[in-house]
């Protein structure tokens, strides 16, 4: 009996409430977020199929079900006990690394733009390893870091090299896909995870000198695929790749630029409808709310995720426990680069690459990731009071 | 924590911070302070225009005959984006339609062609619109031939037929009037880049020249526009507006069909005559006003061309022959661009100078053969002494000396190579008087100003050609270095900016380089006519609605008076009455049923041909009529036609005759072109039903 009762306690600390624990404002800025989402990906693509003869709302229902999921994988993080946590943690990144590795095996892993990022599931399903790699990344990485020994109140230096190792190796994996926008997320995670480790300066420093020139030797070693070369010139020189990149980067701009200070209004954005910025639902999902909700709601946007990233470092400040630190800075730098990367590409501020907007693009496997990210945050901030 | 852990936590945050306000700042910049830009540029990306034009108003004479009006053709367009694709980019399928619509292969090659991508000096017959646009290579296909080409797309890719309404100029009672209307054609780039508030689509005609392009606000109306929204397929997903078009309104002109379908044969006929005379008599004008209104009753200009042609397509020597030197550029309209020396038309200004000056105009003077003028001999026309006479005879028989002793003697007074400070220059100051360099400002594109070669000409010639004239063995020509011509340098190098004695006489006689238009002579001859008034011209006359309703009337304004006494005005009507009661005009105009005044002209021209050949003189007539109560001043010149009565002046005759309806010798009242004495004010009605009317 108390054995069955002290497992009950894993579970469930305090029988109070179904949400106790839950930090009401990131509750509220992230469900915020998800309903602008739905319906940002509605508004996207209910008039195109519509015009196909198909059903408008396909996207829609899909959305909603990659929520519900996503949530109750949310869920579920958040309500864990965090011992419990720790102990899944490898198998979290074995599973990870697994895939990854799937991935690269032709006939098993599909290829799609150049890269072979995703795993085709029986039922028309498709599941983006690299996603979940970032979560596996993160709490690998929080788990080691945050081991101290001998009363230190910082990580060891083989601390530190092992923590890399976690990182390393999906990393690399994911580098032959190639996918260098999650490359580029995951490498600020980790240089952020490691500065705010309290590990010396030197570190840092190293870290992103050799972020730097390991990325400048990709491209002149011809590791990174053709394309993204092409999308990186055109950053730099937006006239460069007129039918390519740059076309779609431009289509980008002026459906964000058009929509003025108001917008065109929701479903009513002639660009978004017509269709001329590709990948409108996923990776260009801003160029939506940019025509049809103009400054006044893209801006909103951007405020929520300033208020959601604002929330997350007073519960990152305010534990006590290192792993729980970690792990929030974590997912911090993996939402405010990933946020930035995408919204600063529709902008023209950073260069292309295919990352999606979190809580927002629509494609289930960054959705269960960011939820459970989300999770891993309500997840932390349960633990406060204690 | 411990503090690095704090410190590092708290950069971080900043940075992220930054990084969201980065973004918003962005945001603010695209959508905010350059919104409109990209709200521009999405609406080209996601709107197309497809524009239906409107029907252009027609031109009509004053009593509503009309000169221009629009016809519906069939038009084969050739598609520059779909034929440059192919390997022999459209030089098989051009020759393939060469062969079926009967035109040339060289034609239809050269009409594809936009203007921008040939050579200059070979752009004649060009594309002046846009590579986007479907270009026409006929507009008068047969239906039948038509139907072949669109049946067989696979043999004509890009071609297709569509249905155009094409300006018709339809020749009532054989008139031409091609420099008065002008013609219309496909927008320029600098057209569309213009600055003036006219708003034009890229697939809109407009009027190039004379009225066409003067009216071509009110000609033109308004397009109706269709926008609609496409997506990235192109297909149309709804439409943004539907606005009809709105046809333009009709401009009713002061000319007269028959009387300018006359005058430009009287004309013609002149210039034939001075052919069949012996002289070169390569071009010419003729132009017909209303001295008490100014309205222009005809107008015309030799030689000419079908304004038909522009619409049916030029082939590539049609469009060279209009501006060709050897053909005497037809394009030209003579009558307000051509500039020419007056001759003794000008003595009317003599008459006022030498009364200003305080010669006695009814005392008499001598006209000897000839005058020396300091080294140089003036000889009268003919080299004949006329003898005594008074300033009414002078002008009367057009004798030349009397000028020259005055114009001397007053030349001299002024100071003659080392002018006064006060100067009387009654001469010039006479010019002025007639406002001779004013424009007349007929509302029709780029009429010339006329010139005086007074004082402050021949300083600003002398500055331009100073360094010419002082170096003039090494600048000139081989073949341009005579004994006399290098003489003449040096005197121009050394005194060239001076008015000169035989500039001054030169002056008095309208010779040397004063120029004046056939309109501007005109102008100023109906000023001594009405009294003394100048009147702007115009052949303008009011805008008006199908239905009639008048939009806007155009009423010629008074750009000034004639500095002259008023019984120096009526000294000058008596004169020119003489001319042709007993004087140079006799002969031309005896047995004429009407009083006629007027002056002859025969205008020496210093240079040669492009054959060689030495310039024949300059003929002119200048008029008006009837002498008491002048109501019409009429004016002829023939380029190279040798004598003003016998080339101009038996021209005149012929346009008073029409005006007037003088058959065999009588007036016939009813076969007066204005019964009534007077061009009609009333505004006509207009028809739109173009019934071919009986030859008159």
């Amino acid at each position: 009996m108390s054995q069955i009762s002290a497992r009950q306690n894993l579970y469930r600390k305090d029988r109070r409430s179904l949400f106790h624990g839950f930090d009401p404002v990131l509750t509220i800025v992230v469900g915020l977020l998800l309903f602008l989402g739905t319906l940002l990906v509605w508004a996207a693509t209910r008039d195109w199929y519509a015009r196909g003869g198909l059903d408008p709302e396909y996207y829609l229902k899909r959305h909603i079900i990659n929520i519900l999921i996503g949530a109750v994988l949310a869920y579920g993080v958040t309500v864990i006990d965090y011992r419990l946590l720790r102990a899944y943690t490898p198998i979290l990144w074995g599973a990870a690394v697994l895939g990854l590795l799937i991935v690269l095996i032709p006939g098993l892993g599909t290829e799609k733009n150049g890269a072979k990022a995703w795993i085709a599931l029986p039922g028309g399903f498709q599941i983006q390893p690299a996603e979940l790699a970032k979560v596996g990344i993160i709490i690998g990485m929080a788990m080691i870091l945050s081991e101290r020994s001998h009363n230190s109140d910082k990580p060891s230096n083989k601390n530190v090299l092992q923590s890399l190792a976690v990182a390393a190796l999906p990393v690399l994996l994911i580098v032959l896909q190639p996918d260098m926008g999650t490359i580029l997320i995951i490498s600020a995670s980790v240089v952020t995870m490691i500065a705010v480790s309290g590990i010396s300066s030197k570190w840092v420093v190293g870290l992103l000198l050799l972020a730097v020139s390991g990325g400048f030797i990709a491209v002149q070693a011809g590791v990174v695929s053709e394309y993204q070369v092409k999308r990186l010139q055109t950053f730099v020189d937006p006239n460069a790749d007129t039918q390519g990149s740059g076309y779609q980067l431009r289509q980008a701009r002026i459906t964000v630029g058009s929509g003025g200070l108001l917008g065109t209004g929701l479903f009513n954005g002639p660009q978004t409808s017509g269709r001329f910025v590709p990948e409108q639902q996923t990776d260009f999902i801003f160029t939506v709310a940019g025509e049809q909700l103009g400054f006044i709601g893209s801006g909103t946007i951007l405020i929520l995720y300033l208020i959601l990233l604002m929330r997350a470092f007073s519960i990152a400040r305010r534990t006590t426990d290192p792993f729980g630190r970690l792990v929030c800075t974590g997912v911090i730098a993996w939402f405010a680069f990933q946020m930035f990367e995408n919204i600063g590409m529709t902008l023209g501020m950073m260069p292309m690459t295919g990352v999606p907007l979190p809580f927002i693009s629509y494609g289930g496997s960054s959705m269960f990731a960011t939820l459970i990210g989300f999770g891993l945050l309500q997840n932390v901030h349960a633990r406060l009071r204690g | 924590m411990n503090n690095k852990s704090r410190l590092s936590l708290l950069v971080v945050q900043i940075l992220i911070v930054s990084l969201v306000m980065a973004l918003l700042g962005r945001l603010f910049f695209l959508q905010v302070a350059s919104g409109d830009k990209y709200q521009d540029a999405a609406l080209s990306i996601q709107s197309r225009d497809v524009i239906t034009p409107a029907i252009r108003g027609i031109i009509v004479d004053g009593s509503g005959v009309p000169l221009a009006s629009n016809k519906v053709g069939l038009a084969i367009t050739i598609d520059r984006i779909v034929i440059d694709e192919l390997s022999d980019k459209g030089v098989a399928l051009m020759q393939r339609l060469a062969g079926l619509l009967q035109l040339e292969y060289a034609d239809i090659y050269q009409n594809t062609r936009l203007c921008g991508e040939l050579p200059a000096g070979q752009k004649a017959g060009c594309w002046q619109g846009s590579r986007y646009q479907p270009i026409p290579i006929t507009k008068s296909a047969d239906p039948d031939t038509a139907i072949q080409i669109v049946e067989r797309a696979d043999l004509f890719p890009g071609v297709s037929a569509k249905p155009v309404a094409i300006r018709a100029y339809p020749s009532f009672f054989d008139v031409n009037a091609a420099h008065l209307l002008g013609y219309v054609g496909p927008l320029t780039e600098s057209d569309l880049l213009s600055t003036n508030e006219k708003q034009y689509f890229r697939s809109e005609s407009i009027g190039k020249t004379g009225l066409e392009i003067q009216y071509d606000s009110y000609l033109r109306g308004v397009p109706g526009i269709r926008t609609v929204i496409v997506d990235r397929k192109e297909t149309i997903t709804k439409e943004s507006q539907n606005t009809a078009s709105i046809d333009g309104d009709h401009l009713v002109t002061s000319l007269d069909v028959r009387l300018q379908a006359a005058t430009e044969k009287a004309l013609k006929d002149a210039v034939l005559r001075g052919r069949a005379n012996g002289y070169r008599s390569d071009s010419g004008a003729a132009v017909v006003m209303d001295v008490r209104t100014g309205r222009i009753l005809a107008m015309a200009s030799y030689p000419t061309y079908d304004p038909n042609s522009w619409e049916k397509g030029l082939t590539v020597q049609q469009a060279k022959d209009l501006f060709s030197e050897t053909k005497s550029v037809p394009a030209l309209n003579r009558a307000i661009q051509g500039l020419f020396a007056p001759a003794s038309t000008f003595k009317v200004i003599s008459v006022v100078a030498a009364d200003k000056a305080g010669y006695d105009l009814n005392a008499t003077y001598d006209c000897p053969s000839q005058v020396e003028v300091g080294t140089r001999t003036f000889r009268n026309f003919d080299s004949k002494n006329q003898g005594r006479m008074n300033i009414n005879t002078a002008i009367a028989v057009s004798c030349d000396t009397i000028w020259y002793q005055i114009a001397f003697d007053e030349w001299l007074r002024d100071g003659g190579l080392k002018p006064k400070s006060n100067l009387n220059d009654y001469f010039f100051k006479a010019a002025e008087a007639f406002k001779l360099t004013d424009r007349v400002g007929i509302d029709l594109p780029a009429e010339s100003a006329s010139r005086i070669a007074d004082r402050e000409y021949k300083k600003s010639w002398y500055e331009q050609n100073k360094d010419f004239y002082c170096n003039y063995k090494e600048r000139a020509k081989k073949d341009q270095q005579s004994a006399f011509l290098i003489q003449l340098a040096a005197e121009n190098c050394v005194d060239g900016d001076k008015v000169r004695a035989g500039d001054a006489v030169n002056f008095s006689i309208g010779q040397g380089d004063t120029v004046l238009t056939p309109l501007k002579l005109t102008q100023s001859y109906a000023a001594i006519a009405n009294g003394g008034t100048i009147w702007q011209a115009l052949v303008g006359k009011a805008i008006v609605k199908t239905d009639g309703t008048v939009v806007e009337k155009f009423t010629p304004q008074k750009l000034g008076t004639l500095d002259v006494k008023p019984s120096t005005i009526k000294f000058l009507q008596s004169g020119l009455r003489q001319v042709v009661v007993r004087g140079t005009a006799a002969g031309v105009f005896s047995g004429f049923p009407v009083e006629i005044s007027g002056k002859t002209g025969t205008g020496q021209v210093f240079g040669r041909n492009p054959d060689g050949s030495a310039k024949d003189d300059t003929s002119w007539f200048a008029s008006f009529a009837p002498s008491n109560n002048p109501r019409y001043a009429v004016t002829m010149m023939i380029g190279q036609g040798g004598f003003g009565a016998s080339t101009s002046g038996v021209g005149v005759r012929a346009i008073y005759s029409t005006l007037f309806g003088v058959t065999g010798g009588r007036v016939d009242p009813g076969a007066a072109i204005f019964p009534g004495g007077k061009p009609p004010e009333q505004l006509p009605k207009i028809s739109l039903v173009i019934k071919k009317k009986g030859a008159q």
